[in-house]
């Protein structure tokens, strides 16, 4: 690790200020489009300033888990291509990849925000898949945020494609959406030193010492949390996290259409 | 000998393998090369002729170390005669021992006494090789290690407009921002500012010069950003 640009990014956050001029708590501009890719049931466009990912939803029939006869699935992949920044690879999905489609996935399977009981076709013999696949355009700092804002844009945007007996023409779209329950909201709290920033960018992803995201309800019920970095964290480092995390989830929230 | 006949016109925009000059009275130079009787564009750009001599100026592309180039690099390796840089370009660049530093320095010594792993640094380019290695040295007017700051990159084709005619644009960031700023010949920008403000404010400036490089008055354009924004603070 650069010590050097760790002082630096330090020395900004002392004066209250951070590398691109914003505060520590403030995201970049937020915009979002749905319906973005045709040929996907449901697509979204996310962008967090220069970032910008793209999820897409496609639809499969096929059996489900022994363990829940009567339950749906859904598959988040994440592939980070080498076109979005100088930092990615080709190849495999790495650790990064591996753990942005986890989070992502976690924070919307354990919030309970789809109904995959109702995902059921027939008992023990058919039931839907959802395959969520997110795509960075431009990796710009912040992927989990934004590609979790992306992938619960895109799943509200889905539209279940017509099926006939086991086969499914994804050229009809029935005007049916995926049973919504809850709508959770990811957000991603850093610390560098003393402070605690939102939305960093990679000047600051690759100095930070310890990061939470935590994703949150409507009612402020946390339901995922992953840590990263290498240093730990405090009590109070968590609780103020959350509290962060709390309050920049009702702004982002308004985003998500 | 016949005379030579050129194709293009001054200014024009070629594309690789485009033919600029047929015959052996014209030259070709930079990201031109000759093939046969003709002289061929290798980049995308603008085609210059000067007398005899074709020449392209890029407009976009990595940087290609040039033998004599003032530029900003980083240490990526440490290893027995020397340091191993990365000069922002494809080629491997190295700064050896003796063209480091002037010290005597024992066998089997400290070399991140000088520079360690990620620093940067101001450091000229003495040779290149045929074989695009670069050799690199530290002997010379404003070449030294980079402390503090904060370094930014830019496409190596604006660095040009960036510094200006005679250095014009970048002093007058300079004294508007009155933050210390070094530009590398390979894109590399290295900004020093008393506090923050200043410096994020610079590099603002350096990022709007790069996206308006190819707007006419650009200089007057700057200075009237540069006014307005340092009289809101």
């Amino acid at each position: 690790m650069n010590k050097g640009k760790r002082d630096h990014v330090i020395h900004y956050l002392n004066n209250n200020i951070r590398y691109d001029g914003r505060k520590k708590e403030e995201y970049r501009e937020i915009s979002v489009e749905t319906g973005v890719i045709r040929t996907a049931e449901g697509s979204a466009r996310v962008k967090f300033g220069e970032t910008e990912v793209i999820a897409g939803v496609k639809f499969e029939v096929g059996k489900p888990y022994p363990d829940s006869p009567d339950a749906g699935t859904m598959m988040v992949n994440a592939e980070l291509i080498p076109m979005s920044s100088p930092d990615f690879e080709s190849g495999p999905p790495g650790i990064v990849a591996i753990e942005l489609a986890r989070v992502v996935d976690r924070g919307i399977r354990e919030s309970g925000a789809i109904d995959f009981k109702k995902l059921c076709i027939k008992h023990g013999e058919l039931v839907w898949t959802i395959i969520v696949d997110i795509v960075p355009v431009n990796a710009f700092g912040n992927l989990f945020d934004v590609a979790s804002l992306a992938v619960m844009s895109a799943i509200k945007n889905a539209k279940f494609p017509e099926l006939d007996g086991e086969k499914i023409d994804y050229k009809k779209l029935t005007k049916n959406s995926i049973p919504m329950e809850e709508e959770p909201i990811s957000v991603t709290v850093l610390k560098i030193g003393d402070h605690l920033i939102v939305d960093p960018i990679p000047d600051e992803e690759k100095v930070l010492d310890a990061r939470l995201t935590v994703a949150t309800l409507k009612d402020e019920t946390i339901v995922a949390m992953q840590k990263g970095g290498e240093l730990s964290l405090s009590t109070e480092d968590i609780k103020s996290m959350i509290e962060i995390s709390i309050k920049k989830a009702k702004e982002i929230r308004k985003f998500l259409k | 000998m016949e005379k030579g006949k050129l194709l293009i016109k001054d200014k024009e925009v070629v594309v690789p393998g485009e033919v600029l000059a047929q015959g052996m009275s014209y030259l070709p130079s930079q990201g031109t090369y000759r093939k046969g009787n003709d002289v061929i564009a290798s980049k995308l750009g603008l085609a210059r002729v000067e007398g005899n001599v074709v020449k392209i100026i890029p407009v976009s592309g990595r940087y290609l170390p040039k033998k004599g180039d003032v530029i900003i690099a980083k240490v990526t390796d440490i290893n027995i005669a020397g340091w191993t840089v990365d000069t922002n370009s494809a080629y491997r660049a190295m700064l050896s021992m003796k063209d480091a530093t002037s010290d005597f320095i024992r066998r089997g010594s400290d070399l991140t006494r000088y520079f360690d792993i990620d620093d940067y640094m101001v450091t000229k380019i003495f040779n290149v090789t045929s074989q695009n290695l670069v050799d690199l040295t530290m002997k010379g007017p404003g070449l030294k290690k980079l402390e503090g700051g904060r370094i930014m990159t830019v496409s190596p084709s604006k660095v040009p407009r960036i510094i200006g005619k005679q250095g014009s644009m970048v002093s007058m960031i300079k004294q508007a921002t009155s933050c210390n700023i070094i530009v590398g010949q390979n894109g590399v920008v290295f900004v020093k500012g008393i506090n923050p403000e200043d410096e994020i404010l610079t590099v603002k400036t350096i990022k709007k010069i790069e996206e308006e490089s190819h707007v006419a008055g650009l200089t007057d354009k700057i200075k009237e950003f540069l006014d307005k924004k340092s009289k809101k603070r």
